[in-house]
């Protein structure tokens, strides 16, 4: 009966997306709509092929545990790819000439930008934040995740919706609004799994084993709800025709931009943050071997985080039509979220305490001290710069990416990676990853890395912020824009070489994934000397 | 402009009372008598079903009626 309805929608889906090829009225519309069918039409075979096979029957005794190996190798695969376009893009703003005249206007800055940045936040951060999510579930509840093979559906709609999401980048279809650039079926689709996703969340901790929730699971909640209002009220839009990809904004002027940027900040706020934080309160106590430093401080991390970072979109806005109000509001509840967001990482250091010597012989723990320690860093340096006469010389400089980047690149690519070397071995029965030493020079490309990235940033930021408020005596301004960007050229080389660094460890990481999957430990020990 | 003084008016006074009294009620909650031996037993509890679902019962396990 439920295979008989399954082919019914998608014969019915494959038939309305062989129509849109046909009458589509731009060309990402168009590819997409073959991608579409041929999708359709290849599980409408598959299912009519196994149409009288038995329903399945789930093992409750056991974890399910292939979606999160799945995860796990999505992870890194996109991570690599991501990495590798900031790679590129960070030296085509140093060599303009890297915008080949032959790949015009596929390969141009304009298009890559936005792929770089969906594929490093929705499919590497994305990937890794599903996969964990299943995974800490799973066993801080007891129970295997809920509604059978719904969370196959999660993971393969979502790699889907990233598929459609970057060729549309590519083919220029884009809604412009930063980090929400995918236009109207990719978000209706993006929406149909997100639910998916949170009912097998809610579902599994239904049917818990384990009489509390926990805290780690609280922010992973929130996080998937979270996002999935700032996703449906921010892509409020209506299509100029179903069979193209254009649309158009409900709201319009100031309204969009202050929706946008609440978006947009509580993406930051809820994806990368409360997630991410999810998955710190279950990998850094696993590693360390010990409980978290303080459960009271982690309800207190939890609720203040959930109140106040909300509110704190406008800074994005500041000195624009957003009245002053308003923009004070963003202004004064960044600031104030500075305390809980040290809490939480004070919260997550000292989880170590009586464990500081693993620092020495962990490189995995030694990843994941570095990150928290860069969450604490970027938590510091956004308040400061949210506030409006620092956000005057910062805005629309690079200081605003090299802080992007210590966030992103310290905090969410560090725990992740250290989430990546810690579940590789025990989902594939391994007793450690394959090298020990491989992790080190990890751990060491990437931080060196980030350090140039960030460094360079500030660097560049600020003179290019002093630069284009410099007057004479006259009071003309002295410098044009284009002197800014000659003065910016050396900082952008170190950029894109601490960028070449960090792409290094992460196929280090790749490789060392591989070699674990496919034969085991190499080395017995760990390395570092222990303390006489 | 109605609904929106209305909403404006609602929101900087009784949400906002609602919201600050669930929030400091939140934390004052995690405060309560009692509360360090089960907050002991939660943060515990991801050394607990590493392998298998539920392979060493809780000192606080759910009930099996509920």
């Amino acid at each position: 009966m439920l295979n008989a309805f399954k082919l019914i929608v998608l014969g019915l889906i494959a038939l309305v997306a062989a129509l849109a090829a046909n009458w589509g009225q731009d060309l990402a519309y168009q590819v997409h709509a073959v991608l579409i069918m041929l999708v359709a039409a290849g599980l409408f075979i598959s299912i009519l092929r196994k149409f009288d096979d038995p329903a399945p029957i789930f093992d409750e005794t056991g974890y399910m545990d292939g979606v999160v190996r799945a995860g796990v190798i999505a992870t890194g695969f996109w991570g690599v790819v991501g990495f590798l376009v900031g790679v590129v893009i960070a030296f085509q703003l140093a060599f303009p000439v890297l915008n080949f005249e032959w790949a015009q206007p596929y390969l141009n800055f304009g298009r890559l930008r936005p792929l770089h940045t969906s594929a490093v936040i929705f499919a590497f951060g994305g990937n890794a934040l599903i996969m964990s999510s299943f995974y800490i579930v799973q066993r801080t509840c007891g129970a295997r995740l809920w509604g059978g093979n719904l969370a196959w559906f999660v993971f393969w709609g979502y790699q889907f919706f990233i598929v459609l999401a970057a060729t549309g980048y590519l083919l220029g279809s884009t809604q412009s609004k930063e980090y929400a650039e995918p236009e109207w079926y990719i978000d209706i689709w993006l929406t149909v799994v997100w639910v998916a996703f949170l009912l097998v969340f809610l579902g599994t901790l239904f049917k818990r084993k384990e009489k509390h929730i926990y805290v780690a699971n609280w922010f992973l909640l929130s996080f998937i709800i979270t996002v999935a209002m700032l996703h449906l009220v921010n892509n409020l839009s209506i299509p100029v025709t179903i069979w193209g990809s254009k649309s158009v904004q409900v709201f319009s002027g100031v309204q969009d931009a202050m929706t946008q940027w609440w978006y947009g900040h509580n993406a930051v706020g809820f994806f990368l943050t409360a997630g991410f934080l999810g998955m710190m309160y279950y990998f850094v106590p696993k590693q360390a071997g010990r409980p978290v430093f303080s459960y009271k401080l982690s309800i207190i991390h939890f609720w203040a985080l959930i109140f106040l970072y909300i509110w704190a979109g406008p800074h994005h806005l500041h000195y624009t039509a957003l009245p002053d109000w308003a923009s004070t509001l963003g202004m004064v509840f960044s600031i104030i979220l500075w305390m809980p967001s040290w809490g939480g990482m004070i919260n997550g250091l000292m989880t170590l305490q009586g464990a500081w010597d693993k620092l020495r012989t962990d490189p995995i723990i030694r990843m994941m001290v570095i990150s928290l320690a860069f969450y604490g860093m970027s938590t510091f340096e956004g308040p400061m710069m949210s506030i409006r006469a620092v956000n005057s010389l910062s805005h629309y400089t690079d200081w605003t990416i090299g802080h992007v980047h210590s966030g992103a690149l310290g905090w969410n690519g560090m725990i992740t990676f250290g989430a990546l070397y810690f579940l590789t071995p025990k989902l594939w029965g391994r007793a450690q990853m394959y090298s020990m030493s491989a992790i080190n020079w990890h751990f060491w490309l990437a931080t060196i890395g980030i350090v140039l990235y960030a460094a360079s940033m500030w660097v560049t930021g600020i003179m290019e912020g002093l630069m284009w408020r410099e007057v004479d005596a006259q009071g003309f301004l002295v410098n044009s824009f284009a002197d800014t960007v000659s003065a910016k050229f050396p900082m952008y080389v170190v950029r894109g070489l601490g960028g070449v660094l960090f792409l290094a460890g992460a196929l280090i990481m790749v490789w060392n994934m591989w070699m674990t999957i496919r034969g085991g430990a190499k080395v017995s020990a760990p390395v570092g000397v222990p303390a006489e | 402009m109605e609904t929106y003084s209305f909403l404006r008016e609602l929101a900087d006074s009784w949400v906002l009372l609602a919201m600050v009294i669930f929030y400091v009620g939140a934390i004052v909650w995690a405060f309560r008598p009692g509360s360090k031996s089960v907050h002991a037993d939660i943060a515990d509890i991801p050394f607990r079903n590493e392998t298998l679902p539920t392979e060493t019962p809780s000192t606080n396990a759910k009930p099996e009626a509920l």
